[in-house]
């Protein structure tokens, strides 16, 4: 019998196991950032604890980056010591910090992809929940809190019980301007949002396959949205020729090797799933979010639900979206007024999303009213769309072009909403409350259907756009 | 990161506070502007602060300003508690403001997993005994709740309902071995012996 990704990752680094029947796991990569550290490096100091595995342990500070004055110290004074923090711990622990005067700095999960850090067959482990990005290398990737942290930098180790695995096979081939954030959303709104609870996830099938890099990164991603703490891809041609010539990544002969075992670790052609779930990619259309959790989707042909025409069960929390939204049952979601468009994320920030974005907006402007900005997953991410002109395509059309971090896509930094804004947004949570403004709304969507709505100041299909410019180019 | 050291949790016994409402997300429990600061101190003054500044007059007080379930050790909720981001200061806030156990249909995995490292239970009941225990706590808050882990059981007054945990977590809880860093600094060799045998950590 075959195993999966999953069971080979987790025989490679298994230490033993634990008096309580969990396992002894190796952490082979841990990633660190300002916000939920310091309390783990206190413990440490409190307990006399080194950091077991510095040089396999690596920091960088995104969630209160401030994207337009990155000057030191920082206006939010709360933020200034938080960064400080991270800078005294780093120094004393021995930890590499990217800061923000560093070319390398970014978003956690944009950063340790781009460096070659992530590689597949690791176990990768970090304080933040959209650690399972990195899954798209075939790596398995552990969302953690602090004490877990604590843990990790105390023993290089983590505590933990074993998973579950179900291969989505996803089948088909997207229709122009349907993006791999579309099929996420899709594989959420029906799996649940609790769906994945005790899975990690494994993203198979010839759409996936077709999928580059940052694509696949999307869809891993949000895993843990759709429940699954862990989700990941094979690795395979299209994951080595990424990681070729990264600054971490092996090289020269001892790249051959590493190919030889990262293509060994992708789950075996007759390994045994405990779940096994198809969809056909080639029917989707846009999906946008109208409601409070990312299962709450509807194509962007589609109207939102009416709780009068659903089962007693799923009537409450349809009503309790609905209200905070502020929309009528039943209401088709194209045409939805937006106030604020934000591109960027460890969902959606990386050079991929943003020439999709800016293909769309190239010749048009922003529509009156509306905040539109785009703010790079990282400098490097920064850097190479400047070098393609990017940000001027942006900046001509009306959007705020930012500085690397994680900006509007959780209320800790400046970047917020308002009141009760609508922003369409290509992050990962519409959770009341999620963008910065406790009333404030979200519609999750892809990069490009962002953009649409930038210009057209209301939710719209993207897809005549991309086949119009399509045309002209041909 | 509340007791240096972790204590055996056999049962925990109190006044209940019931919290309705499926997918209960991490940014409701505390939102991200209270996870600006270098500690965990003072978060229990946060716990829903958005949630209970909103809460719809025609529902009454938000269960976490009702004076009726002041003092209240046992959160009760429903499905998917805790869903979304990773942040600890979730239930941190929950315990510095005095929860000592939570009972719910389910749980997500990260919260769980952080509640279990702070020593804080999370026992999952059926969907209908967790709806049944707000119903009975909403009657009568003056009533004790007993959440019994060496049993697998929830008791109100005479009501049981049987309650469960992953084997290894009710292990960590019964042998007060939740605060996991010990056990897992006790032989260092061993992991040692691990990273010498990945191609990646040799260098291929």
């Amino acid at each position: 019998m075959g195993r999966t990704l999953l069971q080979k990752v987790w025989d490679a680094h298994r230490v033993r196991r634990l008096t309580t029947g969990q396992t002894q796991l190796f952490i082979g990569l841990h990633l660190v950032h300002e916000v939920t550290s310091p309390p783990a490096f206190s413990a440490l100091d409190a307990r006399g604890w080194a950091v077991r595995f510095p040089h396999r342990t690596f920091a960088t500070v995104d969630h209160i980056a401030p994207t337009r004055d990155t000057s030191r110290p920082f206006a939010d004074t709360l933020a200034e010591a938080m960064m400080a923090a991270l800078e005294r711990n780093c120094r004393r622990f021995g930890i590499p910090l990217w800061d923000l005067s560093d070319e390398r700095q970014g978003i956690v999960h944009v950063i340790g992809p781009e460096l070659g850090l992530t590689q597949p067959g690791m176990t990768i482990a970090c304080g933040d929940s959209h650690t399972s990005t990195h899954g798209a290398f075939g790596a398995i990737a552990f969302g953690i809190g602090t004490s877990q942290i604590r843990d990790v930098l105390a023993s290089q180790c983590l505590a933990i019980d074993p998973l579950k695995v179900r291969r989505i096979e996803v089948m088909g081939t997207l229709q122009p301007g349907v993006y791999a954030k579309d099929v996420i959303l899709a594989i959420i709104e029906r799996l649940g949002v609790k769906g994945g609870v005790g899975f990690a996830y494994e993203y198979a099938g010839d759409c996936i396959a077709r999928l580059s890099m940052d694509e696949r990164m999307t869809i891993c991603n949000m895993s843990i949205e759709g429940g699954a703490r862990v989700g990941y891809v094979n690795p395979d041609e299209t994951t080595f020729a990424y990681l070729q010539d990264r600054p971490f990544a092996p090289a020269g002969t001892a790249f051959d090797r590493a190919k030889t075992w990262w293509a060994g670790m992708a789950s075996d052609p007759d390994a045994c799933y405990d779940d096994r779930v198809q969809l056909d990619a080639s029917s989707l259309e846009p999906i946008v979010t109208w409601g409070i959790n990312p299962g709450q989707s509807v194509g962007v042909s589609g109207r939102l639900p009416d709780p009068r025409q659903l089962a007693e069960a799923d009537r409450s929390a349809v009503v309790e979206a609905l209200e905070f939204m502020c929309f009528e049952p039943g209401q088709p979601i194209a045409g939805t007024p937006i106030d604020v468009a934000f591109i960027g994320s460890c969902t959606n920030g990386r050079m991929s999303d943003l020439r999709e974005a800016a293909r769309i907006v190239r010749g048009h402007r922003v529509a009156r009213g509306v905040t539109a900005l785009v703010v790079p997953g990282s400098q490097a991410v920064g850097r190479a769309a400047e070098r393609e002109g990017l940000h001027e395509v942006f900046l001509d059309a009306g959007f705020e072009w930012r500085g690397a971090g994680c900006s509007m896509c959780l209320g800790i930094n400046p970047d917020k909403l308002v009141g009760r804004q609508i922003s369409a947004s290509s992050s990962n949570r519409n959770f009341r409350g999620r963008q910065g403004s406790p009333t404030g709304r979200t519609l999750l969507m892809s990069p490009a259907m962002v953009a649409a709505a930038a210009i057209a100041g209301a939710v719209i299909d993207v897809r005549p756009l991309v086949t119009s410019r399509r045309e002209r180019q041909a | 990161m509340t007791a240096p050291q972790s204590s055996v949790i056999t049962r925990v016994e109190g006044r209940a506070l019931p919290l309705r409402g499926d997918d209960i997300d991490t940014d409701r429990i505390m939102p991200a502007r209270f996870l600006r600061a270098v500690s965990f101190e003072g978060l229990e003054r946060h716990v829903f602060e958005d949630d209970r500044a909103s809460w719809p007059r025609a529902r009454g007080r938000h269960p976490f300003d009702d004076a009726s379930y002041a003092g209240a050790s046992v959160l009760v909720v429903n499905r998917n508690f805790g869903c979304g981001s990773s942040r600890e200061h979730a239930p941190q806030g929950l315990l510095r403001w005095g929860i000592r156990a939570c009972v719910g249909e389910s749980f997500s995995e990260i919260f769980f997993a952080n509640a279990l490292a702070i020593g804080l239970p999370c026992v999952r009941v059926s969907a209908e005994a967790a709806v049944e225990m707000q119903t009975m706590v909403e009657a009568r808050p003056e009533t004790t709740v007993q959440v019994d882990l060496a049993q697998g059981a929830v008791r109100v007054g005479d009501w049981v309902t049987g309650a469960s945990m992953p084997g290894p977590a009710l292990e960590a809880f019964l042998a007060g071995s939740w605060d996991a860093t010990g056990l897992l600094l006790a032989d260092p060799a061993d992991v040692d012996a691990v990273a010498r045998r990945l191609p990646y950590i040799t260098g291929f």
